[in-house]
């Protein structure tokens, strides 16, 4: 069986994408995005220290809440919504197969 | 003027490194950085967090990193131009190059070696309407001189140590200190928070939270700002507003010097010696993009020794020179200090 997903990124642009994901790599959304050569930054590697991976989830996946760390960062980043997420903390998993997200604007 | 080797541009970890490998070969280095201390993203984004891909470093805080490289490279004296951006680059007719910076201080070098990461460290600006315009009219996002901000009505906006650090030294002289933040929870030093909770139940300063500052006012100079706190908006005057929100890196003036980018990074030939497409200028670290490229600490500082070996080449193009062992050689600085492995000792046993 193929460990994979999909998920619907809508760009900055507007443009829809369909990113298959492995679940096996111990991958991230910011890192999907980068491996898609999407115009994600991910300037701090990943560690919920920057905020260029923002995005909107515009599905209603149950995703794991907000740590410390993520709620920091976001209550500091800018055009931030409910929906508001860092993609560096959105692990790949199955239980997010389907996932709907938007980028924030870049800062 | 200030005169070197090799003029480095950005003083993180692989700028650092270069430091010792062309010391070695007994060039000399000068770094220059835009932050007002050596170590980069290492030092500005995350001191405290451990790096586990240091080859013989099980685990080690990228604050230390930094801190030891600074000692591996003491004995090669590098000099610094910190809180400093390099600028512009000029060519003379004598094959040198010289760098200026923001601040007017000029460098010059035969060979320059960009280390620059992710670029310039720069002030995150809040998405306000007319920000521009109130720059350094009311608005500033880094504290030069605490002076100017005696006896006014300052707003701090953040949730870092830099917002909590600067409500706590600004209280002492302004005539109010207001910080706005949109949660309650503030990310800083323990004794920090404490200090400005402390401030709060004293009245001596004002906290808005959860808040954020939404609209500026003002004619020539900012006057007020708009404030919204959960549903309600208020007005507060005040004579300086000043958003912490960190820094973020931006390749900056550096894009604009004739080198080939690519994906906001410099082209290079990985295939000898990191070389940009104009002669004599090198691009290493996290800088850099070529076919394959990892933006890791370790494959810096291989770029680093690489270049440092071409530059080499380049300054004295007639004289031989091979690889050289540490534990053959041992490392003697500039400083007249020399490190050399132990001889063993040979005695007979009778």
């Amino acid at each position: 069986m193929p460990q994979e997903i999909t998920i619907h990124l809508t760009d900055r642009e507007g443009v829809h994408h369909e990113l298959i994901a492995p679940t096996d790599m111990q991958m991230n959304l910011m890192e999907i995005c980068k491996a898609y050569e999407l115009p994600v930054e991910g300037t701090c590697g990943g560690m919920a220290m920057c905020a260029s991976c923002q995005c909107y989830v515009e599905s209603d996946h149950v995703l794991p809440e907000r740590s410390d760390d993520e709620e920091a960062m976001l209550s500091e980043a800018f055009f931030v919504k409910d929906n508001s997420r860092l993609g560096c903390q959105i692990q790949m998993n199955d239980s997010i197969d389907g996932l709907k997200v938007s980028l924030a604007p870049s800062e | 003027m200030i005169k070197t080797d090799i003029l480095i541009i950005g003083a993180g970890p692989t700028g650092l490194f270069a430091v010792f490998e062309a010391g070695l070969l007994k060039l000399k280095c000068h770094l220059i950085d835009s932050l007002p201390m050596p170590g980069g993203q290492c030092a500005e984004i995350y001191p405290k967090k451990p790096i586990y891909d240091i080859p013989s470093h099980p685990e080690i805080l990228a604050g230390d990193l930094v801190k030891n490289l600074e000692q591996q490279i003491a004995p090669f004296q590098p000099g610094y131009t910190l809180g400093e951006s390099a600028v512009s680059i000029e060519k003379t007719k004598d094959d040198q190059f010289i760098v200026t910076t923001d601040k007017g201080t000029q460098h010059q070098a035969p060979v320059v070696a960009i280390a620059g990461g992710l670029g310039t460290f720069e002030p995150r600006k809040p998405p306000l309407e007319r920000l521009d315009f109130f720059e350094n009219k009311g608005i500033n996002y880094i504290i030069k001189d605490p002076e100017i901000y005696r006896d006014k009505r300052i707003v701090i906006a953040g949730g870092g140590d830099s917002a909590l650090d600067w409500t706590i030294f600004l209280e002492k002289i302004a005539s109010s200190v207001t910080l706005i933040h949109r949660r309650n929870e503030f990310r800083g030093a323990l004794d920090s928070v404490e200090k400005v909770q402390q401030l709060k139940n004293e009245a001596k300063i004002q906290l808005i939270t959860p808040a954020e500052v939404i609209a500026l006012e003002g004619e020539t100079t900012l006057s007020s700002l708009s404030i919204k706190r959960e549903e309600n908006t208020h007005q507060l005057e005040c004579d300086y507003f000043i958003p912490l929100f960190g820094l973020t890196p931006k390749l900056g003036p550096i894009a604009k010097w004739g080198l080939e980018i690519e994906k906001n990074a410099i082209k290079v030939d990985n295939t000898l010696d990191y070389q940009t497409n104009i002669p004599g200028i090198y691009a290493i670290g996290d800088v850099n993009t070529y076919p394959g490229k990892l933006k890791l600490i370790l494959c810096g500082f291989h770029e680093a020794t690489l270049m440092c070996q071409s530059a080499f080449k380049r300054i004295f193009p007639d004289k031989r020179n091979v690889l050289k062992y540490t534990t053959v050689s041992g490392v003697s600085g500039f400083d007249g200090s020399s490190k050399q492995a132990a001889k063993s000792t040979i005695k007979t046993i009778e």
